[in-house]
């Protein structure tokens, strides 16, 4: 009798890429449909929009590189990528916002290097600050975290705000939006208020705005699920917190008037998210034990600094894509001892086969 | 005792109820005998009968020539019938000379059986090694390496440890098992036999914890003047355990050093299986003619098993086990994790084979489309020697063959645990099995051009010594024609020169009325081919 030869292991494979990032858009529907609650349906047209142009987008370059279309979209890649920067976007920033920055991270940050696996810098992220700094103005309509029954906007008027960029009726863009907890710090330390003062605001719950705490999180549940299913591992998510915790911490102590309190950095902005979805794409992300904690402190840290000085209220992308550049030399510089031999040395005693 | 971890591993379901439901069969003699020449770690053996022949019963029919080698004997008696290439149990599918035994159903032991030695603790060293060595022993967990080899120390190198690997090395293995439920004293007479070879001071003996019944069985046969020497460890089973480096590592917490050997720290491994072997051929004389199999998988009726004798067509080994299941469409010799599936079932037992897994599609599906690497790093996680599997796969792709030594690709054991657990399927051991044999051809070409050049540059400084020579002969020459001029003799000896040129001339007007003129060209090319012909012994032609 003759049989069929393949190669070990001769067993049911484990995982598989689409199972792994199906995981993960699990994880991520408790967010979400927090921030629905709290930032309109608006939030929930733009996911919709995203995973669309994603995968669209991503079945064009896949057919135009020749490869199997269907194979690839099944690796459900693409739909992470367009849920995550539809997240990050504001609620109700006009289509064409979406358009562009999936475009981006498809075409250019994905499939020019290579498609999935091969891409230096996490696609979602290139795309958005690819929109950031060239549409500002979009980029700042944030409505205030109130909730669903209290939304100004109905599922069909957020959508209709969405395609046609502008608000219905009478309505205006400034009653419907607000600064971010972010914006609100920002601004009120630079005219001159304490930390004190900004929070006093009745909007502020525990450790920032009660809307962005929530959402902050159901992000976390569904962080510590991917944690407890081993999608991910602890050391980005606890590095990039710790990341942005510990340097807050020390400022905040040393003059809580000037500087916010780590939870408020925290719970405000995207540091929950990205820390749990963001700086843990495996592709762009180092991954090594040791090169991951560096990595993702690194991305807490430059979230501190560049919020505390730099030129933006949140930087997770930028953090994410600065670090995303060190990935490959944190893995060549942190690799683990092999068994049997010392750190980084030769083989102890003689070696010999 | 206090145990220790190794990094990484899988736990892996247990597939062992179903072959351990019934005790071992010990099967027939089949209609005809494939006994491979080579069947274990080394070179192989060469026959040493004739097709024709008549063999008896343990008869050596392999005669090993190195020392890293084992013999081969005839399992059964019976006649060769043949002596050529036929398919083994080989991951390359070739096929490898083999002797053909034709049993004659006596079933005898001739004049070949070697002696009991029911003395054996009275017998020098070295002869209980040349009766291991006598006997064809090799490690039975699936390695296949010379026993006798390893029971040699290096001179200097003292073995303080024993260990006994009762960890199966992979899940729906069961043949150490089923072996230490039924011939525990076998066992430990051989465990005694290697603790007097090497002198080692403690014998650890692990069982994983999933084998309670062997575990049972072993604490009571342990025989009393035994138990100050031998301690009976349970050990967790993670694969891959039965790997001797892990498993040193989980009984002692020592790392056998990187490119080293157990003994480098002083300790030996075996198998189970082998102690056995051992003991029946020290104390019975009866070399290694058979071994235990474990035939099972969902591809199988009655997973079982079985003693088979060495050169068993697989084929006869499933119909012991009830014969295939409906649909089975892969047979893999050796465990899921690391077995290699073979094309044939006519292929034979060998001293290797300790397991038969035959499956169907639904428990062993063809792994989806090969999708690209998205450095997830869970091979890092499960990688028991502590490799980055992800940094060594894009290096072996890009042929970075000297960075993927740098990352320790020759630490890799090819347990399988990163393709196991892989998302995008990739078959990375095959991607370090082919980095490996890259480096292995490309170091044997450079020792063979090394080789060349030297052989190059030593016939070149040849031809220049001899040319200086030649010159310095000349000049000598020379120096005494000269000297001869000056002697006055010098119109003489012109006059002679002169006479000499025209009986020549003379000479070659008569040759070239007949042919062309040869006489000066093949002076030169005489020269030349004696030149040719010196330079050849140094040559590399």
């Amino acid at each position: 009798m003759r049989f069929r030869t393949e190669s070990s292991p001769h067993v049911i494979p484990a995982h598989s890429v689409g199972g792994v990032m199906q995981q993960v858009l699990m994880a991520l529907v408790p967010g979400t449909l927090a921030m629905t609650w709290f930032f309109g349906w608006g939030v929930l047209v733009n996911v919709l929009l995203g995973v669309l142009f994603a995968v669209a987008f991503e079945a064009a370059m896949v057919a135009a590189r020749k490869r199997p279309v269907m194979a690839t979209l099944a690796d459900n890649s693409a739909i992470v990528t367009g849920w995550l920067f539809a997240l990050a976007i504001p609620p109700l920033a006009p289509f064409w916002v979406t358009l562009i920055g999936i475009a981006f991270a498809i075409i250019v940050a994905k499939h020019l290097y290579g498609g999935l696996g091969y891409n230096p810098f996490n696609p979602a992220m290139v795309g958005y600050v690819v929109v950031l700094v060239s549409f500002p103005r979009e980029m700042a309509l944030w409505p205030a975290a109130t909730t669903l029954p209290e939304s100004p906007l109905t599922l069909l008027q957020s959508l209709q705000t969405v395609l046609t960029g502008s608000l219905p009726g009478t309505q205006e863009w400034d009653a419907v939006t607000r600064a971010t907890p972010l914006d609100a710090m920002r601004e009120g330390l630079v005219s001159g208020r304490t930390v004190g003062e900004i929070t006093a605001s009745p909007l502020f719950g525990t450790f920032t705005e009660t809307g962005w705490e929530w959402v902050g999180n159901f992000f976390l549940l569904g962080g510590l699920y991917l944690l407890f299913r081993r999608v991910i591992h602890w050391h980005i998510p606890v590095a990039v917190i710790l990341g942005v915790a510990i340097p807050a911490g020390f400022f905040w102590l040393l003059d809580p008037d000037s500087f916010a309190s780590p939870a408020f950095h925290v719970f405000s902005g995207a540091v929950i998210i990205g820390a749990f979805f963001i700086a843990t794409d495996p592709v762009s992300a180092s991954t090594t034990p040791l090169g991951r904690i560096l990595y993702g402190a690194g991305i807490g840290v430059l979230i501190f600094v560049i919020r505390t000085w730099g030129g933006y209220p949140d930087a997770v992308a930028f953090a994410v894509l600065l670090m995303n550049m060190v990935a490959p030399t944190l893995d060549h510089l942190t690799r683990p001892r092999i068994f049997g031999r010392t750190r980084g040395g030769p083989p102890p005693g003689d070696g010999h086969a | 005792m206090q145990l220790h971890r190794f990094h990484g591993g899988l736990k892996l379901a247990d597939e062992t109820d179903a072959s351990t439901a019934e005790p071992v069969l010990v099967m027939g003699v089949p209609a005809k005998l494939t006994v491979p020449l080579g069947q274990h770690i080394g070179e192989a053996t060469e026959a040493c009968v004739q097709v024709g022949d008549h063999v008896t019963k343990g008869q050596r029919i392999g005669q090993s020539k190195g020392y890293i080698a084992a013999h081969v004997h005839a399992p059964t008696s019976g006649e060769v019938v043949d002596i050529d290439l036929h398919p083994v149990p080989h991951p390359s599918g070739l096929n490898a000379p083999c002797v053909v035994i034709e049993p004659d159903g006596h079933d005898e032991w001739g004049d070949a059986r070697m002696e009991p030695w029911l003395d054996w603790d009275t017998r020098d060293l070295r002869a209980l090694r040349q009766r291991l060595r006598a006997g064809g022993i090799v490690g039975l967990g699936g390695a296949a390496f010379p026993t006798a080899v390893k029971l040699n120390p290096r001179t200097g190198q003292r073995i303080h440890t024993l260990i006994v690997n009762g960890a199966e090395c992979e899940p729906y293995i069961s043949a150490d098992d089923m072996l230490l439920r039924t011939a525990p004293e076998a066992v430990f007479e051989g465990i005694r036999i290697t603790a007097r070879l090497l002198g080692v001071e403690r014998v650890l003996f692990a069982v994983e914890d999933n084998m309670p019944e062997a575990m049972r069985s072993l604490t009571e046969t342990l025989p009393p003047e035994l138990r100050d020497l031998i301690e009976l460890v349970s050990v967790p089973s993670l694969y891959p355990t039965g790997g001797e480096r892990q498993l040193i590592k989980v009984l002692t917490g020592l790392e056998v050093p990187s490119g080293g050997l157990p003994a480098d720290i002083g300790m030996v491994c075996h198998n189970p299986g082998t102690f056995k072997a051992i003991c029946d051929t020290v104390i019975q004389g009866r070399p290694l003619l058979s071994r235990i199999v474990t035939v099972t998988g969902p591809g199988v009726k009655h997973p079982r098993n079985v003693e088979a004798l060495l050169g068993t067509p697989f084929a006869d080994v499933i119909e012991a086990a009830g014969g295939y299941a409906e649909g089975v469409d892969r047979l893999v010799m050796g465990g899921p994790m690391m077995g290699f599936a073979v094309h044939d079932d006519s292929i034979p037992v060998i001293k290797a084979t300790n397991c038969l897994l035959a499956t169907r599609p639904q428990d062993t599906p063809s792994p989806g489309p090969l999708m690209p690497c998205i450095r997830c790093a869970e091979c890092a996680a499960v990688c028991p020697a502590q490799l980055l599997p992800q940094q060594l796969y894009w290096q072996a792709k890009a042929k970075d063959f000297d960075a993927i030594q740098d990352y320790g690709l020759f630490d890799c054991i090819e347990c399988g645990c990163c393709a196991y657990v892989c998302p995008s399927n990739i078959p990375l051991v095959q991607y370090y099995r082919y980095a490996k044999n890259e480096i292995w051809a490309r170091e044997k070409e450079r020792h063979k051009s090394d080789i060349a050049r030297e052989r190059y540059e030593f016939r070149q400084e040849r031809i220049e010594r001899e040319e200086r020579e030649k010159a310095e002969r000349l000049a000598k020459k020379k120096a005494a024609v000269k000297n001869k001029e000056n002697d006055g003799d010098k119109q003489a000896a012109i006059q002679a020169a002169l006479e000499r040129a025209q009986k020549k001339k003379a000479a070659r007007a008569d040759e070239s009325a007949k042919g062309p003129d040869e006489a000066s060209d093949s002076d030169q090319s005489g020269e030349e081919t004696s030149s040719t012909s010196d330079s050849r012994d140094g040559d590399d032609r």
